[in-house]
């Protein structure tokens, strides 16, 4: 099965004729997504790269049948992009944009919370589901087709973890890119909801980073809820406090959001917590019995 | 991005929070220029406090009350240059540039006020305290209940009978809930109107002839929304930053100074993090935090290489690139061409994977430079560890 995203996916990309949007729509297309179109503001009624370039989203998705957007929107207009495609009533917002400022977020989540639609990030690679579809930004190739679900705040991170199974011949179900930001649309237990009742998925990755504690709340719902193997690793067991690493949400505040407190919690939950990120893929390979 | 406490005060007081009487002072004449006007003007005494964007001043010996002007000067003159040590500066402290120069208050409470996100809630929340004064994180670890919070609707904001609630749950005195309402409404709008990320005011002072002031005031912006706010980038003070995090800055390299030995370059944040791990784990200590982005130029890669290298501590550089847009072969070039010119002294681990990696090995190869190739991440962690080891003792 997978999730989010499949060979159902009907794409639409926000900020299709972009520098961005362009190169990476025709990534996703390449992969083998159904990419249907495009919204670019002034220039509906165009073509690009052969797809047809809407004003609005109300538009695009009432001429193209679109039930997943990405948006590629520079961060100023980008929360008015998250709320035009829940106005069109998309199913699911991939928001690769990084750096909206996050009192945009505050209002966008506001609506979001009372909506049908499903965002994922801001600030995110995206998701794949290896053989069927992808949309975001990951390298396809990477992939492979499988059972195990990612679950990640990181770009790269996630990259490194599907390669060290891809490598040791372990496919992937679904790779979800939640995003680094300290708002985001799904969080670490919303995407692990997914995964848990997803039957093809039968083990989770969960990558997690320093700031916040929604860790934490990933721990406790696993505890209570999760029956397949997980394997967690956390990235900032170095960070110093105060410090952006990086990522708007990843900064150790008021003394919250550390990485060994995060550890703590998984490794309580029965997770298997590696330390070094070159174990993720090992680790889970011995999870499943295939090491 | 960070912000003094004069310019933050500023700020509130633009929108009706009031603040105490005083002004900044860059020299000894100017701080003893103040303290005259404020003596002039009724004060009782006046506080000299240093201003470096770093908590626990106090304690550090960077605040000082004065009774005479005199006393100011004698403090201005000792405070003025110091290099002053908290627990916020690292023990090579902070070098005092700037004084405020304020007219001291006769306190009757030191309370507490502060807004910042909650990420769990998706909300901002208005927290008050009776424990003012004291660092609000050793309050909530101790007795949380003693912050009353009130979370705040985005689209309605913060209404008057969420300041009452709190006004109350601080003891106020029914004549000073009023003025509480304006004041805490006045700084909802300074958190929301320059794009905060935390507002704190700490302490919050009721004085014996019933007035509210914010005695201290701490603001930070969020920096993805300081586009939309030019006059707030006027207010960064680039000599409170760490000049090499100054300067990558310039180049939009996301960069952090740390204290180990082994500089890091790599792509994407979690990496990034990970990459830091991964050298303590090894047994190693990672010099910086540096994020090079998914997309980053040959141009950036060099100023990248400059920034690393001129941090004295460095004795290996680690280079970890998962190539996913950025391809492995660019990079590749880059480093190249960033080693022949800045004439590279120390080893460079590097790990290359995913996109175009054999032809990035091969431009490598060829380079004719000394690099140390890292099959995996693990094994290349370990190479720098140990490379940096080699150049300790040479």
């Amino acid at each position: 099965m997978s999730v989010l995203v499949d060979k159902n996916t009907r794409l639409i990309v926000q900020g299709i004729t972009g520098k961005e949007g362009a190169f990476h729509a025709k990534g996703c297309a390449e992969y083998g997504t159904n990419v249907v179109g495009g919204v670019t503001p002034g220039k509906g009624g165009t073509t690009h790269e052969g797809w047809p370039v809407f004003n609005t989203m109300a538009e695009g998705v009432e001429k193209t049948g679109a039930n997943v957007t990405a948006i590629f929107v520079p961060p100023p207009f980008a929360a008015d992009a998250i709320l035009e495609a829940e106005d069109a009533g998309l199913s699911l917002i991939v928001c690769i944009t990084e750096g909206i400022p996050v009192n945009d977020m505050v209002k966008v989540w506001s609506v979001l919370r009372r909506s049908k639609s499903r965002l994922i990030g801001p600030n995110c690679p995206g998701v794949i589901s290896p053989g069927k579809a992808k949309v975001g930004i990951m390298p396809g190739r990477i992939h492979k087709q499988g059972n195990v679900g990612i679950i990640s705040r990181s770009g790269t991170l996630t990259y490194e973890a599907v390669y060290q199974l891809t490598q040791r011949g372990i496919g992937q179900s679904t790779a979800i890119g939640i995003g680094g930001d300290p708002i985001v649309g799904t969080t670490h237990v919303d995407a692990l909801k997914l995964l848990n009742d997803d039957p093809e998925t039968e083990s989770i990755i969960l990558i997690g980073e320093i700031g916040g504690t929604a860790e934490e709340a990933a721990a406790a719902y696993i505890k209570q809820h999760v029956k397949k193997p997980v394997v967690g690793f956390i990235a900032g067991q170095t960070a110093p406090p105060g410090r952006r690493m990086g990522h708007a949400g990843a900064i150790i505040s008021g003394g919250q959001g550390t990485a060994a407190d995060k550890m703590k919690a998984l490794a309580a939950a029965g997770i298997r917590v590696v330390q070094s990120p070159a174990a993720i893929g090992e680790t889970l390979a011995q999870a499943i019995g295939k090491a | 991005m960070k912000i003094h406490e004069y310019q933050a005060k500023d700020i509130l007081a633009k929108r009706g929070v009031d603040v105490p009487r005083g002004e900044v002072a860059n020299t000894l004449e100017e701080a003893v220029d103040v303290a005259k006007r404020l003596f002039s003007n009724g004060a009782k005494g006046v506080v000299v406090k240093a201003q470096i964007h770093a908590g626990g001043r106090g304690k550090g010996g960077g605040v000082k009350v004065a009774k005479t002007i005199a006393e100011a000067e004698e403090y201005a003159k000792q405070i003025l240059g110091m290099q002053l040590v908290t627990h916020q500066t690292g023990p090579q402290g902070q070098k005092v540039q700037r004084l405020l120069i304020e007219e001291t208050a006769a306190i009757d409470r030191e309370l507490y006020l502060g807004i910042v996100l909650d990420r769990a809630a998706a909300e901002l929340v208005f927290m008050a305290s009776q424990a003012g004064g004291m660092e609000i994180e050793e309050v909530a670890a101790k007795d949380p209940k003693a912050i009353v919070k009130t979370y705040i609707e985005p689209c309605i904001g913060f209404q008057p009978y969420q300041a009452r609630k709190l006004a109350f749950a601080l003891g106020l005195k029914p004549t000073q809930i009023n003025d509480a309402v304006r004041f805490m409404s006045g700084i909802y709008r300074a958190f929301v109107e320059t794009d905060a990320s935390l507002l704190e005011i700490n302490p919050f002072i009721t004085t014996k002839d019933d007035r509210l002031l914010a005695l201290d005031c701490k603001i930070n912006f969020d920096d993805n929304a300081i586009f939309r706010h030019k006059d707030l980038k006027e207010l960064r003070d680039i000599t409170e930053e760490d000049p090499l995090e100054v300067e990558a800055s310039k180049y939009a390299l996301n960069y952090i100074k740390l204290d180990g030995n082994i500089a890091c370059m790599v792509n994407g944040a979690g990496l990034a993090m990970a990459t830091m791990d991964i050298i303590q784990y090894a047994g190693g200590s990672p010099a910086n935090f540096l994020d090079v982005g998914g997309g980053a130029s040959q141009q950036q890669i060099e100023h990248a290489f400059e920034i690393l290298l001129s941090d004295r501590n460095v004795q290996a550089v680690f280079i970890n690139i998962f190539g996913g847009i950025l391809r492995v072969d660019t990079l590749a070039t880059g480093v190249v061409e960033a080693a022949r010119k800045t004439n590279v002294k120390v080893p460079v681990v590097l790990r290359l994977e995913g996109t175009n990696v054999e032809q990035g090995r091969e431009i490598l190869k060829n380079s004719g430079l000394n690099f140390i190739i890292g099959e995996t991440m693990q094994d290349a962690a370990q190479k720098a560890v140990k490379a940096a080891a080699a150049t300790a003792s040479r």
